[in-house]
């Protein structure tokens, strides 16, 4: 527990030792309020809710997560600094989840920021503030099930780059899993329960569910299942590595 | 004496015992079935071409890559099943000296000091202990990225003996470094000597008569000589072959009655310039008194011939000659792998 504190501290500080914090902040929070109110339409709508600036965070976050979660290990990996921490005492578990969770507290300090958002919508209007606490909520999840995924994808290169492309499609595999997109590939030959699986994967089937104010529990188990596997499936990757 | 074996005699307090260790990357061996041990007190130079599995060695030793075969064990806790506390008795520096370049060296030695286990009052003099060794004082609130080669090398020094180890693992310690850097480093390891079992890697071979007590050469991944630096001079050509260099007119006249004196097996012959330095390899190479003898000899026959001598010496031998007689990983004739 020393072990992974100590690795959480130096990773979500060494976010903000450079401009990095402060720029990705800084576009987080103006992608968000520019899709929302010129492409989304938001005063045209006459809702007094943030529907339509929940309904764009699976679309910034395929993009802005990958660019936080590259640089986890495969930076790393190419300073060579990864044959340090992993010559340090600490377990992998914790070397893992403690990058995994600096990432995560980094993306939600991000997310958190967006509350003049919630000051507008209230100040507007009297909008339902539990749905909107809930959509906050299903989007910290989301954003942790893309951190997770680009952080096992970050352990397989030395490249930045080549992570954050490989992360991008990867998670927009997982995004529109339940989309026609992906489910007409497999309609025509896939049994329906193959297709139910497929679906089920979806981010935006289980991220919809949360923002309209109910919290069910198998959406919160399909985030952190999905999560704890993807950290897994990184675990892995690292201690392959070692094997050469 | 030809290749090392598991039976050190020092073997009961080894602090670090490798036994039979091996590394493949797929049909390439690194590293192929190497035993030694080291024990406290003892400073292991690790010498080898580039590619010989040197490093491959340091990075099993330490956790950063698992053996393919064989074991390795630190203060008795083995490398793979027993790793974090194998790590908890060793600094390591890994080659280059690798650190979070966006960190100070302050902030990096907090964070080590925290994953050592190090708190409040011990980490701060840990930290000042180990600042002050690698005098890095005037540096301690810049970014690593942003300092010269040497620095960030100290940085790194200091990240290993922070925790004060019994066990030190350096590749490379003095890379980089310039002459007085080097003086500083080498000091450094010196004083840490007694108590350690310390293990470093090196090019630079005054470095092994400097501060090792024991050489270890390696070539495409196994141990091909084993011993104390004198011991591994001893076995150059060189060693106890005396040097006479002489001014002027030299003839072949010259070199025939310096043949012609007892105990001489060969001569070489290299002028250069104005003066020639004859080499002369005593038939009994290894007899103490050999050496003597022969210096007399030349010497009484220098003033017999009246001679204009420019030196006259005994050589102890020559490392980099027994390095490259050991030694074929970086010849032309090895397909050019350099190992991870």
């Amino acid at each position: 527990m020393r072990e992974l504190l100590a690795v959480f501290r130096r990773e979500l500080g060494g976010y903000f030792a450079t401009p990095l914090a402060f720029i990705f902040i800084v576009i987080f929070l103006f992608t968000m309020g520019a899709f929302t109110f010129y492409m989304g339409g938001y005063f045209e709508s006459g809702q007094a809710d943030l529907q339509i600036f929940f309904n764009f965070h699976p679309w910034l976050y395929l993009f802005l997560i990958p660019a936080i979660s590259m640089r986890l290990w495969a930076e790393e990996r190419r300073t060579g600094s990864i044959e340090l921490l992993l010559s340090l005492p600490i377990p992998l578990w914790a070397a893992v989840l403690g990058k995994f969770l600096a990432a995560w507290v980094f993306s939600g300090i991000a997310l958190a920021l967006t509350f003049p958002m919630w000051i507008t919508v209230n100040y507007l209007g009297h909008p339902d503030n539990g749905v909107i606490l809930a959509g906050y909520i299903g989007s910290f999840f989301m954003a942790g099930g893309y951190l997770a995924i680009g952080s096992c994808l970050s352990a397989t290169t030395r490249n930045q780059v080549i992570a954050f492309v490989v992360s991008v499609v990867v998670c927009f595999l997982f995004t529109v899993s339940g989309l026609p997109l992906v489910t007409d590939f497999f309609a025509s030959w896939a049994p329906q329960q193959v297709l139910n699986t497929i679906a089920s994967f979806s981010f935006l089937t289980h991220f919809t569910a949360i923002t309209q104010g109910v919290i069910d529990i198998r959406d919160i188990i399909y985030f952190f299942t999905l999560i704890a596997s993807w950290l897994i499936a990184c675990g892995i990757v690292v201690d392959m590595k070692k094997a050469g | 004496m030809q290749t090392a074996n598991g039976n050190n005699p020092a073997a009961g307090d080894a602090m670090i015992a490798i036994e039979g260790l091996t590394k493949r990357f797929g049909p390439f061996t690194a590293v192929d079935g190497i035993s030694f041990s080291v024990s406290r007190g003892e400073v292991l130079g690790f010498l080898g071409p580039n590619g010989a599995g040197k490093s491959t060695t340091m990075k099993m030793i330490t956790g950063f890559l698992s053996p393919s075969a064989g074991r390795a064990s630190v203060c008795g806790h083995d490398v793979v099943t027993d790793q974090l506390a194998a790590q908890r008795m060793l600094g390591y520096l890994p080659e280059g000296a690798p650190a979070y370049g966006d960190m100070t060296p302050l902030a990096f030695l907090k964070f080590i000091a925290r994953v050592r286990a190090l708190k409040g009052a011990a980490a701060d003099s840990a930290i000042a202990n180990a600042v002050a060794a690698t005098e890095l004082q005037g540096v301690l609130e810049q970014p690593i990225d942003t300092l010269s080669k040497g620095f960030r090398r100290r940085v790194g020094l200091a990240q290993a003996i922070l925790h004060n180890p019994p066990v030190l693992i350096m590749d490379e310690p003095t890379d980089g470094l310039d002459p007085n850097q080097k003086h500083e480093v080498r000091k450094l390891i010196a004083r840490m000597a007694a108590d350690k079992a310390i293990i470093i890697s090196t090019h630079i071979l005054e470095e092994v008569d400097a501060i090792c007590t024991r050489a270890l050469i390696i070539d495409r991944g196994r141990v091909v000589a084993d011993g104390t630096p004198a011991e591994l001079i001893a076995r150059s050509r060189y060693h106890n072959a005396v040097s006479l260099t002489v001014g002027g007119q030299v003839t072949i006249a010259a070199a025939e009655a310096l043949k012609a004196l007892p105990g001489i097996a060969s001569i070489e012959i290299n002028p250069r310039g104005t003066e020639t330095t004859f080499t002369l390899f005593p038939m009994q190479q290894n007899a103490i008194s050999a050496e003597v003898k022969l210096i007399d000899a030349v010497a009484d026959l220098a003033r017999e011939k009246d001679w204009t001598v420019r030196a006259l010496y005994g050589e102890p031998g020559r490392l980099d000659e027994v390095f490259r007689k050991l030694t074929r990983s970086d010849t032309a004739d090895t397909p050019g792998k350099n190992a991870a």
